[in-house]
């Protein structure tokens, strides 16, 4: 049996980004929304700023390598939200875009953005 | 067919300034640090003004005037407050065109809605406020003979609202009215998505209200709703949108104890039982239509009827009617009147549903028409449109279980009643449903058993002032949109007066 895979990724851009976020706002944590209007987005805040709990699941750390300063951004969603998303793997993207809560990317006129793809059989196996 | 002129063109009904200024003290401030942030339209994705980029001291300058101005406001008569509400609601009325241009400006929405709902929605919503504020009593209980407890309703003082970009008129409406008409004081942030109609609405009524009772400060959420959730100079604080920023609001609530309301959406089912299809009628025209509300808005409404469950042995026909009625749906000009659906309010909304696409897609789901980006050509050609949508799958696929908020249903069929019930309530929401059948009995027993806090029956997607609209689930905490809400916005006073003469006995 090898390790499970990873459940998060992050595309170029949004590694990116999370270091001049990281610049600004200090460390960073994700916490996946869910419902209306921004809703079913990844939101970022400065870590600790989201008080995680019993009622999450914490999803990975995503590694940013940042020249000499490498760094991890930790992934969260709801435990009952992630029964529905379990079989998925989620990459966190950014586009152009305007706004979403508190996030802290939005006055940078971009927006973190989930993509998604089915975990392979032989990955569920070993998530199982 | 009426095509209003565009904001900005000759002949519009509506005129934009160039750049919008925070609403302070009923007059606008410029912010505090100067900057401003590119507001487009959505109906063609080019900027048409520049909105102040608001931080924590505007919002502390705003939280000023506010609380300058919640001491009178709160003293004034329920009469004088009520006739306060009928004036703006007649200055609405006299302007209803020009705000619902400015509206489908700002959102992307069609005119014929703004027309027809929004804004005459938003008219009726003070009205109900004025009327319900009016003849709101207060009560007493008699304890005995000589103790009564006498129970006064007083306002909050200063509250807080975050409003979304979906409506953005009418959901500051919403808010506003049951919270004006309570003698509060108020701190408004817009969504950033559209900052600038409900600018447009305070400079219209900007001499109908003392200064400072409304008070507007744009800007991005982290910026300036962080420092508005988070103060400690508000006594309440209302917030529509999604699950992690409210938990984030209710975080913040906790460290200075106040109350929220919250409004989450949903993932709403639409149920329709075989005899919906008894025959070919008035009401199964109407079950068609009540089938492609999910396009009403472009879906971006917490309540679109996003899952649309079938009963099996009419499965196939009426979906085929309803793809057909789907495909019926005329998208185009916003500002035409015989647009059905408009453009999606931003690039990042258009992006999100697209994503939905491919993960329906990859997850087996069959696309039964759209699945699209809708290119439009001419002035339109860089608006964010998405052709509407629909899935065929399963209630355990994500398209099924979160809120895409695009004009995208995911239709699946059901065997029997406690079959239907059964994929109605799995979902983590629980803010609206339909239901649509010929039985008086099912549609009650339907009703009642669907874990949603409004259930359209033999309707969708009505809006009056006097049904109480809110989540049960994930979907949320209070109801807006009745009387209930002065609660929410208010505090009890009670007076436990004795006319006793002796003493109690203790000492």
């Amino acid at each position: 049996m090898g390790a499970p895979p990873a459940r998060v990724a992050l595309t170029d851009d949004a590694a990116e980004l999370l270091v001049r976020l990281r610049a600004k706002h200090g460390e960073l944590m994700f916490h996946q929304s869910g419902g209306c209007c921004d809703g079913s987005s990844p939101m970022c805040y400065p870590d600790g700023d989201f008080i995680t709990g019993d009622a999450d699941i914490h999803l990975g750390d995503l590694s940013v390598v940042a020249g000499e300063d490498p760094f991890t951004v930790p992934v969260w969603m709801s435990r009952n939200q992630f029964e529905y998303w379990r079989h998925t793997h989620l990459t966190i993207d950014v586009v152009p875009g305007r706004g979403a809560g508190f996030s802290v990317e939005a006055p940078e006129g971009v927006r973190f953005l989930i993509r998604s793809r089915l975990f392979t059989d032989e990955e569920w196996e070993l998530l199982r | 067919m009426t095509v209003y002129a565009a904001p900005g063109t000759e002949g519009a009904l509506a005129t934009f300034r160039p750049r919008y200024d925070h609403w302070i003290g009923g007059e606008y401030v410029p912010p505090a640090n100067g900057q401003y942030f590119e507001n487009p339209s959505p109906v063609n994705g080019r900027t048409f003004t520049e909105v102040a980029r608001g931080d924590a001291d505007d919002i502390d300058a705003a939280l000023d005037a506010a609380h300058g101005a919640a001491p009178a406001w709160g003293r004034t008569s329920v009469t004088e407050r009520a006739i306060i509400l009928n004036k703006i609601a007649d200055r609405m009325e006299e302007h209803l065109e020009e705000l619902a241009v400015a509206e489908t400006w700002e959102n992307g929405k069609p005119v014929r809605e703004t027309l027809n709902a929004d804004m005459p929605l938003a008219i009726d919503h003070f009205r109900y406020f004025a009327g319900a504020i009016r003849a709101q009593e207060g009560s007493i209980s008699e304890i005995d003979g000589d103790t009564i407890a006498y129970h006064f309703h007083e306002p909050l003082g200063v509250v807080g609202q975050i409003i979304p970009w979906n409506f953005p008129i009418l959901m500051a409406v919403w808010k506003l009215a049951p919270a004006l008409a309570a003698g509060n004081a108020v701190v408004l942030k817009p969504a950033e998505q559209t900052p600038t109609s409900i600018l447009y609405l305070m400079e219209l009524i900007a001499d109908l209200l003392p200064p400072g009772v409304v008070n507007v400060v744009n800007g991005f959420g982290a910026e300036a709703g962080k420092p508005l959730a988070s103060s400690p100079r508000i006594r309440k604080i209302a917030f529509t949108g999604e699950t992690t920023t409210g938990r984030l609001i209710m975080q913040y609530a906790s460290q200075n104890i106040i109350p929220v309301t919250l409004e989450l959406g949903g993932k709403s089912p639409n149920l329709f039982f075989s005899d919906v299809a008894a025959a070919h009628d008035e009401f199964y025209d109407k079950a068609l239509e009540g089938f492609t509300m999910f396009a009403l808005n472009q879906g971006e409404v917490c309540t679109c009827p996003s899952r649309a469950l079938i009963q099996s042995d009419i499965y196939r026909d009426f979906l085929a009617d309803a793809v057909a009625r789907t495909e019926a749906v005329k998208q185009g000009n916003p500002l035409d009147t015989d647009t059905m659906i408009g453009a999606q309010a931003s690039n990042d909304q258009l992006e999100k549903i697209l994503s939905y696409f491919d993960i329906g897609k990859a997850e087996g789901a069959k696309v039964l028409t759209g699945g699209h980006r809708a290119e439009l050509e001419g002035d339109l050609a860089g608006g964010y449109y998405v052709t509407p949508t629909i899935f065929e799958g399963k209630n355990e696929m994500r398209i099924f279980q979160e809120e895409i908020f695009g004009p995208v249903v995911a239709v699946t069929e059901f065997a029997d009643f406690d079959d239907a019930i059964k994929i109605a309530n799995d979902t983590l929401y629980g803010l609206g449903a339909g239901v649509w059948t010929r039985s008086g009995a099912d549609a009650y027993r339907a009703g009642r058993a669907i874990e949603a806090g409004r259930v359209w029956t033999n309707n969708y997607h009505a809006y009056p002032a006097a049904a109480a609209f809110g989540g049960y689930k994930g979907s949320g905490v209070g109801r807006e949109n009745h009387k209930m809400m002065l609660d929410h916005y208010q505090q009890t006073k009670n007076l436990l007066v004795s006319y006793a003469p002796g003493k109690q006995g203790f000492f």
